[in-house]
Order: C-alpha cells, then structure tokens, then sequence
C-alpha cells in the first residue's frame, strides 16, 4: 500500500508497509500514481504533455529500483506474526494508577467527571498502592522495565501516598532487578517547592496540564466555583520545566469544538517558554456542546497545516520545540510487533482505581463491564483479557486500508467502544484526525532532511501562517 | 538517486527479526490518555 500526499511544498510518498518515506519531485509523485496499473509505454504518454519523456523515463527507472529493493509497493506480510506473538504468556508491564479520585478543579470535559469516575471520591491508600506495586512486579515476568503513572483526579491530592510508593517501588527495584519509571499527572493547582524537588528526583515524566490561551484555559479548567486557574498554574508549570531543564516533561492541552484555533494555543504555549509540548482533541460524545463535529474537521486540518508549517519555520530560526503529536522516529522507532499490537491496555497496561480493582486502561474505569480483578486476586475476567489480546490492527476492519495503522496501531479502544459499542471499531474522527497528524509529522521529517536537488521541496509559507496570536 | 529522496533508512520488515522485547514505553503513558499514539515511541533495543 503506497499513500502519497502534498503537503507544505512536498511531494511525499509513504510507503505503508516498510515505513518507508520519500520526498520526490512532481514527475516522480505522478509515476508512482500510475507505476502499479500501467505500462511504461501506457506511463510516458499520460505524462508527456506535462513532462519531458526523458526525464519520465528516468523517474521510472528510480520507482523500479525503490520497488526492486523493497522500498516501494511492499506487501503486508506481518498479519502471521502478530498471532505469534499474540500466543505469548501475557506480561503485565505498565499501570495508571488512581491515587486520587477527587479533583480540585471541575473542568468541564473530564472524562473521570471531576475525578469521580461515575463513582465516590476516594484516594488510594498505602497499602492498595503497595499491593498493586507488588501485583506488578509478579505479573511482569522477564520485562524489566516497568511503568507506574500517577494518575487521577488530581494525583497532588494525595500526594503523601505517591512519595510513600515511589520510595517502596525503589526498594524493590533493587531487590527485585526490576527498573520503575514512575510518571504523574499535574494540574498545577497544588505544584510547589517539595513537589518540583520530588518530581524532578523521581518522576520520568510529568504531564502538566494546561489548555493553552488564558480565556481557553479558564473557560474548560475552572475552580469549582467558577474562577479560572491558568494565572495560579502557568508560573508554576514554567518554573518547573525549567528546572527539569526544559525535558522529561510535557504541558498537555486539550482542544475542543470551542476552539478550533487551537494552533493559537500551541504557539501561545510555546511563546510562554514550554518546549514539550501536546495539545490533543477532546474526546466527548456528539451530544457535548463542546465536542468536536464533522464540520469541524477542514478547520482542524488547516490548523495543523498551520502549526506544521510554523514549528518548521521556528526550526529554522533556532526557537524549535516539540508537540508530541508531530514527533516520529523515522530510525529508531518501534518495531512492527508494538505497531500492530497497540497501546497494550487489558493486557500489559491495567488501571488500578483507589480500592485496587483493575481495568482494561483509566478509560474504561467507572464501567463494571469492564472490571477485570483486582491487584489482590489478579486478572480474574480472562476472557476480558482476551479479548484485548487480540486487539490489534488486523481485527479491525477500519485499518485494512488506511495508511496510518502502523502509527497509531489501531487506536484508542475506549474511544471504539464509546462511539460502537465494540473496542474493535474505531473512532472515526479521531483517525480522520490521526491521519492529518501523521502526514504533518512526516512533511516536518522532510523539511528538516536535506533536500537540495529535489523539486519542490521548498518551503512554502501559508497565506497567514504567522506566529502572532489570533 | 535525482528524483528521489529517502528519509529513511531502517525498513520496517527488518524489525520482524528482532523486535517485540516488550520494553518500550506505553503509548498512554507518555503525554496523551485519549489518542493512542504509538508510532512515536522509541525502541529500547535498537
């Protein structure tokens, strides 16, 4: 499967299944439209009235040699292996744990409902945490890297609990030739002194949550009573990026049907000093007033061009920073066996709420259809378990064709079975939206290569593709 | 080549040999809890 798509002045061609990706010139980009279907004969006279003959003739000669050492036209030959290593023991090597099911906040698309979770507040106390520490370690078999994320409500609320656990998580770690990268969630709300010292000793990663521009901020992530939060938590959040030396973190947004703009809030984020940056689309259903909606789509497709296009002029100028949903490893990233089985949730990655029941991942806590066990008896619903095992791109007939399945492997199944009813669906505007991400990601990949001597490839700056605010 | 140019160099397929140790990072468990993201993870054996 070859997608091949024009973006920012590149002419690109993915091909799908070895990952490779080439930036061509425009005689090139239309032979490869035609290479499959067609004669050389058959090639040359489409073209020749809008390029030389020689120089189809030569384009040619190139796609031939990119199919000839499998760069192009390569089949789909993983489907077999992923039964393989579906057949594995399954290990459990990553947990959300929710150390608070309460919030100080109330913002307004939380899927966790202000932290409840369709349920009680509560927080996890030492000796669930503990336990489910220990239920970790002894489902993870020879993995030795294992991930525990603090995750809430706002996991600050509890935040004696989560130095209590990481301290006996490093105990264990030596003990048990186990290595924990322990992350956490932040609303910022409680972010101070103590908490920066711990999180910069222990925590891997944190993710701060901030939305963007203050008005959009504060419209979504609101106190309870009403007042917003963005002027108590944006110092904060720049102290503590800074004093992790502007890495090992992420300021995570979310946009909504509210503000389509959401470039704006990107760069405003980036203008703030943040250099890790996500800002992701909400996921809500079509009865939200701030869902996002069909009709929103063209607008968020131009705004990622946007935002494309401005992270590699900003590149240029030496002021780059990262959004998590542009970044590709086009050398180093992961095998085909972690592109086709997914995000791994019901099977290595379990949430774990505050009274120590497990789930397939935080998205589904709160519905008993998914309760799984518990950290003290185990994955007791194993046909649950297996379900999920064998929930990859290939069971999903959505993926078949689409181009982006090695990239987001098949997507979020909470999202499938919030919107059908079935984890092996898909959330249709959600990959129409992944879809766009990848093809950015890719044309920034192709600016950033060096590419003298290929047509086209300049960059073309947008009609008000600026870094002033809207 | 003059009309092409490959941005990369590591072929999918060839992962197939020796890929699937498990250690890589958790999509969800990165920046994002809503939008599976994996093709950005990287690979601890390379």
């Amino acid at each position: 499967m070859v997608h091949q798509f024009k973006n920012n002045g590149y002419d690109i061609v993915l091909d799908v299944n070895s990952g490779a990706i080439h930036v061509v010139d425009d005689v090139t980009f239309d032979v490869i439209a035609l290479f499959e279907s067609h004669t050389e004969e058959e090639i040359v006279s489409a073209l020749s009235d809008r390029y030389d003959p020689a120089e189809i003739a030569e384009a040619i000669g190139e796609v031939t040699a990119l199919r000839d050492n499998e760069e192009l036209f390569t089949e789909d030959v993983y489907e077999h292996h992923i039964t393989d290593f579906k057949k594995r023991p399954t290990v459990v090597k990553a947990l959300c744990l929710h150390i608070a099911h309460d919030c100080n906040l109330a913002c307004k698309y939380c899927f966790a409902e202000e932290g409840e979770y369709h349920g009680r507040r509560a927080l996890m106390d030492y000796e669930t945490g503990r336990r489910a520490l220990d239920f970790l370690i002894e489902n993870s078999g020879n993995r030795k890297n294992l991930e525990v994320d603090f995750f809430g409500g706002e996991p600050l609320m509890n935040f004696d609990v989560v130095r209590r656990l990481v301290a006996y998580g490093r105990e264990q770690e030596k003990k048990r030739d186990k290595h924990f990268r322990f992350t956490q969630t932040a609303n910022g709300v409680l972010v101070d002194e103590a908490v920066m010292e711990f999180a910069n000793r222990e925590m891997d990663n944190v993710v701060l949550s901030i939305d963007g521009r203050r008005e959009v901020h504060d419209r979504m992530r609101p106190f309870r009573k009403g007042q917003g939060s963005y002027d108590l938590i944006v110092p904060k959040f720049l102290k503590l990026a800074d004093s992790r030396g502007q890495e090992r973190y992420y300021v995570r947004g979310t946009f909504t049907h509210y503000n389509t703009d959401f470039s704006a809030d990107v760069l405003h984020l980036a203008d703030l000093g943040f250099r890790q940056i996500s800002v992701e689309p909400v996921v809500a259903q079509p009865t939200d007033d701030y869902a996002i909606t069909e009709e929103d789509l063209p607008v968020l497709f131009d705004e990622y061009d946007r935002l494309a296009a401005n992270m590699v002029k900003r590149e240029r100028e030496g002021n780059a920073f990262h959004f998590f949903h542009f970044m590709i490893d086009l050398e180093g990233g992961p095998c085909v066996y972690k592109r086709l089985s997914g995000c791994g949730s019901g099977t290595e990655y379990l949430a774990v709420t505050p009274w120590g029941d497990l789930y397939p991942c935080h998205q589904f806590v709160g519905n008993e259809d998914f309760l799984m066990g518990n950290v003290w008896d185990g994955v007791v619903k194993e046909s649950l378990r297996d379900e999920f095992k064998c929930c990859n791109v290939y069971a999903k007939e959505k993926c078949r064709d689409c181009f982006a399945r090695f990239y987001c492997s098949g997507g979020c199944a909470a999202n499938s079975y919030n919107f059908h009813g079935s984890i092996t669906d898909a959330y249709d505007i959600g990959c129409e939206l992944q879809r766009k991400r990848v093809e950015c990601a890719i044309m920034i990949k192709a600016a950033e290569a060096e590419l003298s001597g290929i047509a086209g490839a300049e960059i073309v700056e947008e009609e008000g593709n600026n870094d002033e605010e809207k | 080549m003059k009309h092409v140019k490959t941005l990369n160099t590591k072929k999918l397929q060839s992962t197939v040999k020796k890929g699937g140790c498990g250690e890589c990072q958790t999509s969800c468990q990165s920046a994002c809890k809503t939008s599976c993201t994996v093709g950005n993870q990287r690979c601890e054996n390379r």
